[in-house]
């Protein structure tokens, strides 16, 4: 009897504790359901707007006075050749950076107070990077209103996200197996090229695609240090038919990118201007979205290999 | 006081030692201190390894048994605010493998280490067991090959893993993952190897192969191995040393610490009343 009474308890206080748990899932629910519609909606706008503009010419074209003639030719070029000086500028830098911090750096105040400064730098607004550019590279380095400038001003933008995944991936590398490589007598740096950076090669790479993609679609800076919302030619080819084959001219061109397309596009009066601008937004968000598959591909295939 | 000790294990006539033939000095530690910053770990040790023998560290969790183990490859200098004090001399060089002169990296070349949970590299059962001979710029995949197959041999994992040296290592059980790091220890033919605790990650089993190997191992190396099983002791060493918070209280051969101890606190801890 007494025994019946207490099972009784425990289950009454047991349904009372799942309330919880069932609220929480409720909540958790219509929370995701609220961003997931609002993020269908936007896209589903641009598809609706932009699609019918999202021709081959639409990608071999000039910007036009014209709106039907104009297309996004000079800002998709721009924007693979700015992300390609991102990435050239970024990826080593980062890299070799989080692996100093997590590997070589004695643990002191120095080291202490970058560790701080980069975590924090990763939150500063990108128009102050632009600044910094502005100052730095188009009128001190004179590099002017160029690919370049472009390139490394975005690459300062994403350092720290890059910084950020190296130190996570390696610190993800359990400490018996940098000890394993240690005990048979390798040096650091043999553990950092044949051990660390292999290992944690999945969650450096998501982290560059990740840094890549939030670069992509950046206008602020870019406009700070003064991109041309209206190109109507490309840079000299990278690759040339003479010796010696390669150019660099294009660093120095002047260039616009797609989100500054995208703006241009906007503030125009003309209705049809914004359905050129539906139809480059919907280039970029699938340009981002593409670079997040890709991302999440990599570290799934890349950590099948790996089990700690 | 501990000297007495391993004098008498080692020099006494009617002594029980196991190995009838002469044994040589590996290493004798001379009054070893260990610091983790301002904590000393390790407290005045003085004993010797001898050569071709196995001995044992015993001792309850936190007495330091491991902490003793990883100076003799100074592992404890990957970490900043680790400091030794006194010496660990090893033969027949005579080289005070602790001093600050002798390049860390040159000690953990000669002297191998197994540790407590198996961690191959996550590359191919290969590749682990040949990393320790590139490094030493050995490329050649003829020499590679002689010396991943006669480690494997020695680790007993051949004729398990002949046919699938390209495959990844995870993919080995977990005793053999533990033969195939004893491999990769042996394969660059170490004066001394290390095991710390290798079987407390492993079921029986795996354990009575990893314990069977190193007594086929004493052959060829030197071994020094801790462990927190005493009949795992018992079973495979020839000298045990018995420690407690940091200090060696008694060290001798196997058989007389195991059936006539001299301190009380070993015979409390050896039987199982404590520890």
């Amino acid at each position: 009897m007494d025994h019946d009474k207490n099972l009784t308890e425990i289950r009454m206080m047991i349904a009372r504790h799942r309330r919880w748990d069932r609220l929480f899932l409720i909540t958790g629910i219509v929370t995701l359901m609220i961003a997931m519609l609002i993020f269908f909606a936007l896209i589903m706008g641009m598809v609706i707007d932009g699609m019918p503009r999202l021709t081959l010419d639409f990608f071999t074209s000039f910007p036009s006075r014209r709106p039907g003639a104009a297309g996004i030719l000079s800002a998709w070029v721009g924007t693979t050749l700015v992300m390609l000086v991102t990435a050239v500028a970024a990826v080593p830098l980062g890299v070799s950076a989080g692996v100093y911090l997590e590997e070589y750096a004695p643990k002191n105040l120095l080291t202490e107070i970058i560790e701080i400064n980069v975590t924090n730098l990763a939150g500063v607004p990108s128009i102050i990077y632009g600044l910094l550019a502005l100052g730095l590279f188009v009128y001190q380095l004179g590099l002017g209103q160029s690919i370049l400038a472009a390139g490394l001003t975005l690459a300062l933008l994403i350092l720290p996200v890059v910084i950020v995944a190296t130190r996570e991936a390696i610190r993800s590398i359990p400490v018996s197996i940098r000890e394993g490589a240690y005990a048979v007598g390798a040096t650091k740096w043999q553990t950092v090229s044949d051990h660390i950076l292999p290992y944690s090669s999945a969650g450096i790479l998501t982290g560059i695609i990740i840094g890549l993609a939030r670069a992509i679609g950046e206008t602020a800076p870019i406009i700070t240090i003064g991109a041309l919302t209206f190109i109507a030619f490309l840079p000299t080819s990278p690759i040339q038919s003479e010796f010696p084959f390669l150019s660099f001219e294009w660093l120095m061109a002047p260039f616009t990118v797609m989100p500054i397309q995208m703006f241009n596009w906007v503030s125009r009066p003309e209705e049809a201007f914004q359905l050129n601008a539906a139809a480059a937004g919907l280039v970029l968000v699938v340009m981002t979205l593409a670079m997040n598959g890709l991302a999440i591909y990599l570290r799934y295939n890349l950590r099948k290999k790996i089990k700690w | 006081m501990v000297t007495n000790y391993f004098t008498q294990a080692a020099g006494s006539d009617n002594s029980t030692a196991p190995a009838s033939k002469p044994v040589a000095d590996k290493c004798v530690v001379k009054n070893l201190n260990f610091f983790y910053g301002e904590l000393q770990a390790l407290k005045s040790i003085s004993m010797t390894v001898y050569e071709k023998q196995v001995t044992a560290l015993i001792g309850p969790s936190g007495c330091g048994k491991s902490t003793f183990l990883r100076c003799f490859n100074r592992m404890h200098d990957l970490y900043s605010g680790n400091r030794y004090d006194g010496e660990i001399i090893l033969h027949p060089d005579n080289e005070n493998i602790l001093s600050r002169a002798v390049d860390p990296i040159e000690v953990r070349m000669r002297i191998g280490m197994v540790f407590q949970k198996p961690n191959p590299f996550p590359k191919s059962i290969f590749e682990n067991v040949a990393y320790g001979l590139r490094i030493r710029g050995i490329n050649k995949r003829a020499i590679l090959e002689e010396k991943v197959e006669t480690a494997l041999r020695n680790a007993a994992l051949w004729g398990e893993a002949k046919d699938r040296l390209n495959d990844l290592a995870f993919n080995l059980s977990g005793g053999q993952q533990q033969r195939l790091c004893i491999a990769r220890a042996l394969a660059t033919d170490p004066e001394l190897l290390l095991f710390d605790e290798p079987t407390s990650a492993l079921d029986p089993a795996a354990t009575a192969s990893i314990e069977e190997l190193i007594t086929d191992l004493k052959n060829k190396v030197t071994i020094l191995i801790v462990t927190h099983n005493m009949q795992q002791a018992a079973r495979v060493s020839d000298f045990t040393a018995y420690m407690y918070v940091g200090e060696l209280i008694e060290f001798g051969v196997t058989d007389t610490i195991f059936i006539k101890p001299k301190h009380k606190q070993t015979e409390d801890y050896i039987t199982g009343r404590f520890g």
